[in-house]
This record gives structure tokens, C-alpha cells and sequence, in this order.
């Protein structure tokens, strides 16, 4: 918890809204419109020697902290001295303000041209540091050093893990061009990772960050590749007679899950990565795709409409009996485990609509988190908090992001374009 | 008007060509000579169901609901001229192509143009067209012909399409 007063509020509400909702129905959906009241204050003071920077380190941060929605960030401005140790610090002037911590730091330039980047992140009711932390890092790392400061930001206040130190891989098309691009969290420094005048879709991340796998159809068909972001070369995984496709990693990185229609309707295999030998996962008469590894690896999520309509299924993968888990409506597809395997995401059709939601594992229960009409392709942050999806907005696709609790919601216009299948990276490693 | 009076004759010469059947088929050899007389009148209900054939092999679309891949009644004459010109012309190859409209997950709709494909290889293979004449392919929803987000671009975007190679 660690100080994180606004979650003490929270709490207790959620507990009502629990209780009043499975009493009175099991397969009751929690619908919450709208965004979250309780935001924690904090004050981010521009840290000394930034504004002689191209790049201002603490815009980034309180960015990131903003588009989390947990936060508030409040005023810094008009301060006669700025702050960088603790003792500098006007804790009287602070509460005044409204803020319960503060952020401090300064960025100066060493001999060697890198920077040193140091930061502290106070308690103002307690008048103590919660955290604080130093790098030497290069002009060209001060974007991510920011979302490192963010993170760690993040981190001692909720107790979760960070994600803004992380990126997301998407597919862009403009004309008839398709582009898979990676980016920062926040849409920065995208670059192109494949090029085609075909579709490409389902980029998945490998546990480690370091390749992509994903299905282009630059042959005039779905071919499974798997590309180093590092060096760019990649491989064909699977290139079978019809559809190869729907790649996802194991938490270990050895193998693939992806589906092939070789045998008859799209099925389940496993590619072990290292020998490229190949086993099949799933045995239906109907459509088994969208493979999704459970965190420990025991098991996967998938669709499959071997009982008349598209839904979600479990099975362990080392076989046994797949266990259906959606009941509601004719319509569910694209599941992903949260991080922590306690849930999952999918997409769910409403009437003509097309809608994210999570399902819990224990309670059964699911919640609808957004009303678009075209909401696809979710996924989880690296800490479960957040879900990016792809929507529909004038037309045109885009990004968005919902917090897993359905309270926080923001949209994420990356370039010019179409934007569609988002996918999270893991928490980048230095 | 013009349009309307069309409809009539073809509705009249349909008529009359359903008055025409029902008696060629009874098995009565004696009226057989009846035919001769007018050998000119015999091309005409021969080139019928050729030009039929015809304009059957120029359609080249198969329509579906959503989230089905169920071969419908109406486009079952159509598969059946083009697995008929496969089994006359072992030479021929197509591609079939599943396509799915825009609506639901990609990977889904990959899968689900597959066997819309898959349906029409396999009536196909069993109207006597070769295995080996036969390829499908799946465009999911990445390809749509029309581009609109309404209903009417959904309906023409389920679709598999029958393509001759070296056309």
C-alpha cells in the first residue's frame, strides 16, 4: 500500500458493489461508465538543469503518471527556488497545494557527454523519501530514463509493477501500405519493423522483448514469421498449405502456439522453437484459434466454435478435456491472460456491437469495460493494470486503453492512419 | 416499362420451356420422331442450358451470413457449372478465396474464410472436380472488396471468390 491513501477510499466500494451484484445474480455484469473521482496528488517540480535539454524529463514522467489515471498532478509553477534535496524542500507550501508527494531531481551533464539523472520521490505528510534513485545514461536514453523514473514512481505508490518503461507493437495502414511499427508506451520513437503492400497482423511479443512473431500476407496468404527487433532478420515458423496463423509465445520462449488449417478447419500446434517440431494441441470438428499461453505455461486460452457459436475455451497443454468459459451471448473471441492468470480478456459481442471485456477465473464473473462499436485485439499491460485494445473512432482505427478496473479510459493516436492489433511488450531490460 | 415487359417474356418463356419438360421426360419413344420435324427449334433448348452454363461460370462470388460459412441454396448452381467446367477441363486450376467482413477478431474471421473456402473445395471435389485442381486460401477480413461500415458492405465482403488460374 505504502501510502496510497486513494486506495483505501476505493476499496470499500468495490467490496459493496461485489456483494450487492452476486447476491443478486451470478452472471451479472458490472457496466461502469465514465472515469475514476479519486486520483492521487502528486507534484512533479521540473527537475534542475532539464530546460537545457532537448527533452524535458518531467513532462514525460507526468505523462505517464496522467495517462495511468491514477493520478493527479498538481501545480509547480511560480516557485522562487526549485527544490532538488530533500532539505530544500517547503513541505507547509506543498500541503497547501494540495499535493501528497512530490517528485525531485536534477539532470547534469557529465564530463563524458552523458548525463547523470537523480530523483526522489517525497512523502509531504511524513516529510521522508519514499524512493530515489540515480543513472548516467546517454541524450538518447533520457525519454526512457524518465519512464524508468515513472515506473519506479508507480511502483512505490500502488505497490504494482510499472509499465511505462515498456513498448507496444501495432500495425499501421495507410493506403494500401501496411507498416508493423514498435513504439514507447506513449507513441514515441515508432519505428518500422516490416513493410508490405499485404495485411500483417497478430504481432506477438517474445517473453524476453526481443523478437516479434506475427502473420503477414505478403505471399497472397497468412505465413507465421518471427523477426529479431534487434537485427531484423526473421524466419518463416510456419508456411503450410492454408492459414497459418495466431502465434503466441510460451512464458519460457522455446515454443509457439499457432493455429494451421493444413489438416482440415484451423487447428492448435505447438512449435518447439529450437527442434521445429511440430504438435498438434487441439482435435475439433469446428474453428480452434487465437492460442494464448497461460503465465505459467501450464495451460491456453483459446476460440473455438465447436459448439455453434465462436467462445472461449481452457485446456492444459498437455491435453485433457477443453473447459468452456463464456455462456453469455453467441459471440466471444480473442482471449488473453492477465499477467497474474487470475483473469482474462476478450472481446464480446453485444447486439451489433463489439465490446471489451475480463472474466475472473474463480467468480465466473465478467465485466463489459467499454462501449465502442468496433473494440478489438485487447491485451494487458505488463502489470495487469491497463488493457490496450484497438477501436473504431470516425472511421478510422486507433488505440485505446482502458484500466483493467474499467474506471480509467484513453485513447492512443499514434500516427496518421489505421491503427489496429495493438500488443504490449514486456518491461524492457537493461 | 421496358424492364417490366422483359420480366413477362421471361416469365412466359419460362412457363411455356416448364409446359415443354414434363412430356420429354415421359419415356414415350413413339412421339420421339416429333422432334425431327424441326430441327432448327433443337439447338435453341440445347444452347438454353448451355448458355446457362455459361453465364453460371461468370459468376464467380459465393455470399454467406455472418459468422457462417453454410453454402447457400441459391449459390449452389454456381459451384456445381464450375466444379462441372473442372471435371471437363482436368487442365483447369482455381484458388478459392474466403473472405469475411470486418466485424469480430481477425484471427477468427482468418479461420472462418478458410473453411468458407474449404466448404466450396470440398462440394466441389464431390461434384468431380480433382483435389489437385483445387486450392484455398483465406483473406480473413484483410481484403474487403467494399469498404463502407455498413450492412451492405459486410454482406458483399462475406464472400468467397472462385479464381481461375493464368486468368
Amino acid at each position: 500500500m505504502k501510502n496510497f491513501s486513494c486506495f483505501l477510499h476505493l476499496f470499500p466500494l468495490f467490496l459493496l458493489w461485489g456483494v450487492s451484484c452476486s447476491s443478486a445474480n451470478a452472471q451479472l455484469k458490472i457496466e461502469i461508465i465514465g472515469s475514476g473521482a479519486s486520483q492521487f496528488p502528486i507534484a512533479i517540480v521540473p527537475f534542475k538543469g532539464e530546460n537545457t535539454l532537448p527533452q524535458s524529463v518531467t513532462d514525460v514522467i507526468a505523462a505517464d503518471l496522467q495517462r495511468s489515471g491514477l493520478f493527479k498532478i498538481v501545480d509547480s509553477g511560480g516557485l522562487t527556488t526549485i527544490p532538488v534535496e530533500p532539505p530544500q524542500v517547503d513541505y507547509a507550501m506543498w500541503r497547501t497545494r494540495g499535493a501528497d508527494v512530490l517528485a525531485i531531481g536534477a539532470v547534469s551533464p557529465l564530463p563524458n557527454g552523458q548525463f547523470d539523472v537523480r530523483f526522489r520521490l517525497m512523502d509531504i505528510l511524513k516529510q521522508q523519501q519514499l524512493t530515489g534513485f540515480a543513472y548516467q545514461v546517454n541524450a538518447q536514453q533520457l525519454r526512457r530514463t524518465a519512464h524508468k523514473i515513472a515506473d519506479a514512481i508507480y511502483e512505490a505508490l500502488t505497490g504494482d509493477g510499472g509499465m511505462f518503461d515498456t513498448n507496444i507493437a501495432y500495425i499501421i495502414k495507410n493506403g494500401s501500405r501496411y507498416e508493423l511499427k514498435v513504439a514507447d508506451v506513449d507513441g514515441y520513437g515508432a519505428r518500422t519493423i516490416l513493410a508490405s503492400n499485404e495485411s500483417i497482423i497478430s504481432p506477438a511479443w517474445s517473453p524476453d522483448g526481443t523478437m516479434l512473431a506475427y502473420v503477414s500476407f505478403e505471399h497472397k496468404k497468412a505465413i507465421v514469421y518471427m523477426q529479431s527487433l534487434e537485427t531484423g532478420v526473421r524466419s518463416v515458423i510456419a508456411n503450410f498449405k492454408g492459414s497459418n496463423s495466431a502465434p503466441s509465445w510460451s512464458p519460457d520462449g522455446k515454443r509457439l502456439a499457432i493455429v494451421l488449417s493444413k489438416d482440415g478447419n484451423s487447428q492448435i500446434y505447438l512449435v518447439n522453437l529450437d527442434s521445429g517440431v511440430l504438435t498438434r494441441l487441439s482435435i475439433s470438428g469446428g474453428i480452434d484459434t487465437e492460442p494464448n499461453f497461460s503465465p505459467d505455461g501450464l495451460s491456453i486460452l483459446f476460440t473455438s466454435d465447436r459448439g455453434g457459436s465462436p467462445q472461449i475455451y481452457r485446456m492444459l497443454v498437455n491435453g485433457g478435456n477443453p473447459e468452456r468459459l463464456t455462456f453469455d451471448g453467441t459471440y466471444n473471441v480473442t482471449p488473453r491472460f492477465s499477467p497474474d492468470g487470475k483473469s482474462f480478456v476478450f472481446v464480446q459481442r453485444n447486439g451489433g456491437h463489439f465490446n471489451i471485456a475480463t472474466q475472473d477465473f474463480v467468480s465466473r464473473q465478467s465485466q463489459l469495460l467499454t462501449e465502442g462499436s468496433l473494440d478489438e485485439s485487447p491485451c494487458f499491460s505488463p502489470n495487469g493494470k491497463v488493457i490496450l485494445y484497438a477501436t473504431n473512432e470516425g472511421g478510422h482505427g486507433i488505440l485505446s486503453t482502458v484500466s483493467s478496473d474499467g474506471r480509467e479510459r484513453t485513447r492512443i493516436s499514434v500516427e496518421i492512419g489505421d491503427v489496429f492489433e495493438p500488443a504490449w511488450g514486456p518491461l524492457i531490460k537493461d | 416499362m421496358k424492364n417490366l415487359t422483359l420480366l413477362v417474356l421471361l416469365v412466359v418463356s419460362g412457363v411455356l420451356a416448364g409446359c415443354a419438360c414434363p412430356p420429354k421426360s415421359q419415356p414415350v419413344a413413339v412421339e420421339q420422331p416429333k422432334v425431327e420435324p424441326a430441327p432448327t427449334s433443337v439447338p435453341a433448348p440445347a444452347a438454353a442450358p448451355a448458355s446457362t452454363q455459361d453465364s453460371l461460370l461468370t459468376n464467380r462470388n459465393i455470399y454467406y451470413d455472418f459468422d457462417s460459412s453454410a453454402l447457400k441454396d441459391e449459390y449452389k448452381a454456381i459451384i456445381t457449372a464450375h466444379a462441372k467446367n473442372l471435371t471437363d477441363n482436368p487442365s483447369l486450376k482455381v484458388t478459392i478465396q474466403g473472405n469475411c467482413d470486418e466485424r469480430g477478431s481477425r484471427e477468427y474471421n482468418l479461420a472462418l474464410g478458410q473453411r468458407r473456402a474449404d466448404s466450396v473445395k470440398r462440394m466441389m471435389i464431390m461434384l468431380g472436380a480433382k483435389e489437385s485442381q483445387i486450392e484455398t486460401v483465406s483473406f480473413g477480413r484483410e481484403k474487403p472488396r467494399a469498404l463502407g461500415h455498413n450492412e451492405e458492405a459486410w454482406a458483399e465482403n462475406r464472400r468467397s471468390d472462385i479464381v481461375y488460374q493464368d486468368e
